[in-house]
């Protein structure tokens, strides 16, 4: 089989895999040798047609694996085509695209061949060669194995800027009827061991490199009953007891030759992007995790889950932006964090007005109903029964087909 | 009336130190005209101002304001010196917090300058393609340090800015960025800046373009086509430059049916490799 028709078949293979972050971590360059940098903040060099952006080269070593996910293209009963890389044809075209500045550098997973600790050793060899071999300095994130050796995911996350084990569904019940040989205890233990490696190479100065941009994960939504209270709750107890960079969330979405033990449809999505949105009102704005996730444990697809609290709880408001501490201003629907860092920074200097506010581009249509501005209280509006209607897009077809 | 000449249209040096010297000297900013050399002068300009020396005193500036300076000194508005002195008096006279008030017109008007040229910068940094030059004994596709040329066609004058982000990343190897304002050369060891140049110049395709546009099609998933994020996250200017940009019409077009198709596919019996695997793991 050539290279192009390998390349074909492992990054389809890979694409379900949502993570694309090449941020975070040291600084490196390339003025003291070997190839390739790392600026701390991710580039994105291209985006697919899905609107996804592209930033490293994603592809599995192998897509031959002994599981059966069924929510997976790679499950061993598919009949989609396999194939296998070399270590050396990964190096190559990582290198090849690094240098003509196409990617940041690579995202390497793999289908479990033989044994957990056999394919984690592929995996290394890979990476080890690039990294030794090579001097490569770009961005590595590497998928670990659960259950593969500790010695293997040492050296692993020696050479590896962000390490990953995926958590794939959220509850045990979930991985028992759709991922059969995956099982959540074993998933936290591998979670919960990257943990403590990153925490103690952050306490020490000295000691050996160990994913510097820490481990994120990812959970696929909507190919299990799993609720959106649900993917939060677990996703909540992830950042704060592992310290997760980044849980993922991936809407379910059809694949070639797919299992019919899943439903039959996709999960709309803008439910995955309702989900990113909640997520960050957990991990930046102060927010809890019961306070979010509307009715039934759904999140609103209408309208953005910080507009969704607020209306809720119109007795918070309106808020006052010339007086208001800095919390009470990231619960205010259409403010992000940055904006509201710019709008105390400019309340020392002037009262605000909604001039102002036009002048520093905040949605004012959005805010209006819920601020107090020197020039500005909102009058009955709060009250307006229909002020949901008013505010939320009126209704589009999601779906193209 | 002083008239100041600056020589590149991203001479932020020598506007820094014209700056300087007209504020040390209480020129307020109405009275300045600011011209590039070899741009087109001002309707009633007089004869280019002698080469400026420093001012003795030092102007203390906060911070911000040279980080400001810095970037908003590259855009592609004529106005742009003007503006960024008229920011400096200010700052000087009688308001050092005003860099701090977002919503300050002549702060909003600078920072939007900012703005564009960081982005401008980044795009440069993220779609900008470096093609191996065909030599006598290269094979472009094989593990060579060059030569690389690359062509980029940015909004506003940030070469000299994008510069160190590529020679940070590619010091190994030899390569030229070629721009229509201003092209740039690495030879390992320093940088050589030379003037811009047209398309014709750079070379238009690569071993690898092939490879990389199997990668971005093979990558798309087509459940979930969605071609308006793309092009608000990769505008339509970047296209010409990318190899794999000629792919994303039949891509889109396709992208429905592909996803049907998938969607219903009647079932399939399970694989032999997955039987067999079955029957070892029972």
């Amino acid at each position: 089989m050539d290279l192009r028709r390998k390349l074909e078949i492992l990054a389809d293979a890979a694409k379900y895999d949502a993570s694309c972050a090449s941020s975070g971590g040291q600084r490196r360059d390339s003025l003291a040798g070997g190839i390739g940098s790392t600026t701390g903040m991710g580039i994105c060099h291209s985006f697919a047609p899905d609107g996804r952006c592209i930033a490293l080269l994603k592809i599995l070593l192998t897509n031959v694996c002994v599981f059966d996910c069924l929510y997976c293209v790679n499950r061993r009963s598919s009949n989609v085509p396999r194939a296998r890389f070399t270590v050396d044809e990964v190096v190559r075209l990582t290198l090849g695209f690094y240098k003509r500045n196409m990617i940041e550098g690579l995202f390497l997973s793999s289908g479990i061949i033989r044994t957990p600790d056999h394919t984690m050793e592929e995996l290394v060899r890979v990476v080890r060669c690039l990294r030794l071999d090579h001097g490569f300095r770009g961005y590595i994130h590497l998928k670990t194995i659960a259950e593969a050796s500790p010695e293997l995911v040492e050296e692993a996350g020696r050479y590896a800027d962000r390490l990953s084990v995926n958590m794939e569904l959220p509850t045990e019940q979930g991985l028992a009827t759709l991922a059969p040989d995956k099982t959540l205890p074993a998933i936290r233990r591998s979670m919960g061991q990257l943990h403590r490696r990153i925490e103690e190479t952050q306490a020490e100065r000295r000691a050996p490199r160990f994913a510097p941009a820490g481990q994120s994960t990812q959970m696929i939504v909507g190919a299990d009953g799993a609720d959106d209270r649900t993917l939060l709750r677990t996703s909540d107890t992830l950042y704060r007891r592992f310290r997760l960079k980044r849980v993922y969330y991936s809407a379910f979405s059809p694949i070639p030759d797919t299992s019919h033990a899943l439903p039959s449809k996709a999960p709309p999505l803008v439910r995955e992007h309702r989900l990113y949105q909640a997520d960050w009102l957990l991990r930046f704005y102060g927010f809890g995790v019961e306070e979010i996730g509307g009715a039934g444990g759904m999140l609103d697809l209408d309208i953005d889950p910080k507009m969704a609290w607020a209306l809720a709880h119109r007795d918070h408001f309106p808020v006052d932006l010339n007086t208001a501490p800095r919390e009470t201003l990231l619960r205010v629907p259409g403010l992000g964090v940055r904006m509201v860092d710019r709008l105390i920074d400019s309340r020392r200097h002037r009262r605000l007005r909604l001039e102002d506010l036009g002048r520093m581009r905040v949605p004012l249509r959005k805010i209006t109903p819920f601020v107090v501005t020197a020039d500005h209280r909102p009058t009955r509006l709060l009250d307006r029964e229909h002020l949901r209607a008013l505010l939320a897009p009126p209704p589009e077809q999601l779906s193209l087909f | 009336m002083p008239d100041i000449t600056l020589s590149h249209p991203a001479d932020v040096d020598g506007w820094r130190t014209a700056a300087r010297r007209l504020l040390a000297d209480g020129v307020p900013p109405v009275s300045v005209t600011w011209t590039v050399a070899g741009e087109q002068p001002s309707l009633f300009a007089d004869d280019p101002a002698p080469l400026m020396e420093p001012p003795t005193g030092t102007v203390r500036v906060p911070r911000r304001f040279v980080e400001l300076a810095d970037m908003a000194l590259r855009h592609s508005d004529p106005e742009r010196f003007a503006l960024l002195y008229g920011l400096l008096w200010r700052v000087n006279r009688d308001d050092r917090g005003v860099l701090h008030d977002p919503a300050d017109p002549l702060v909003r008007r600078a920072e939007s300058l900012e703005r564009a040229v960081r982005r401008d910068i980044h795009h440069m940094t993220a779609f900008l393609r470096f093609r191996a030059v065909e030599t006598a004994d290269g094979d472009g596709g094989k593990d060579d340090d060059g030569p690389y040329v690359a062509w980029f066609d940015p909004a506003h004058h940030v070469v000299e800015a994008a510069v160190p982000f590529f020679v940070h990343r590619f010091a190994a190897m030899r390569w030229s960025i070629l721009t229509p304002r201003r092209c740039a050369h690495w030879d390992g060891r320093a940088v050589r800046f030379s003037p811009g140049v047209t398309r014709d110049a750079a070379p238009d395709g690569d071993a690898l373009d092939d490879l990389w546009r199997t990668y971005y099609a093979a990558t798309f998933n087509p459940a979930r086509v969605n071609p308006a994020v793309l092009q608000t996250n990769m505008p339509k200017r970047y296209w010409e430059n990318l190899p794999e940009a000629s792919l994303i019409p039949d891509l889109v077009k396709g992208a429905a049916e592909r996803a049907r198709g998938m969607v219903e596919a009647a079932p399939t019996a399970p694989s032999r490799f997955g039987r067999a695997v079955e029957r070892t793991r029972r």
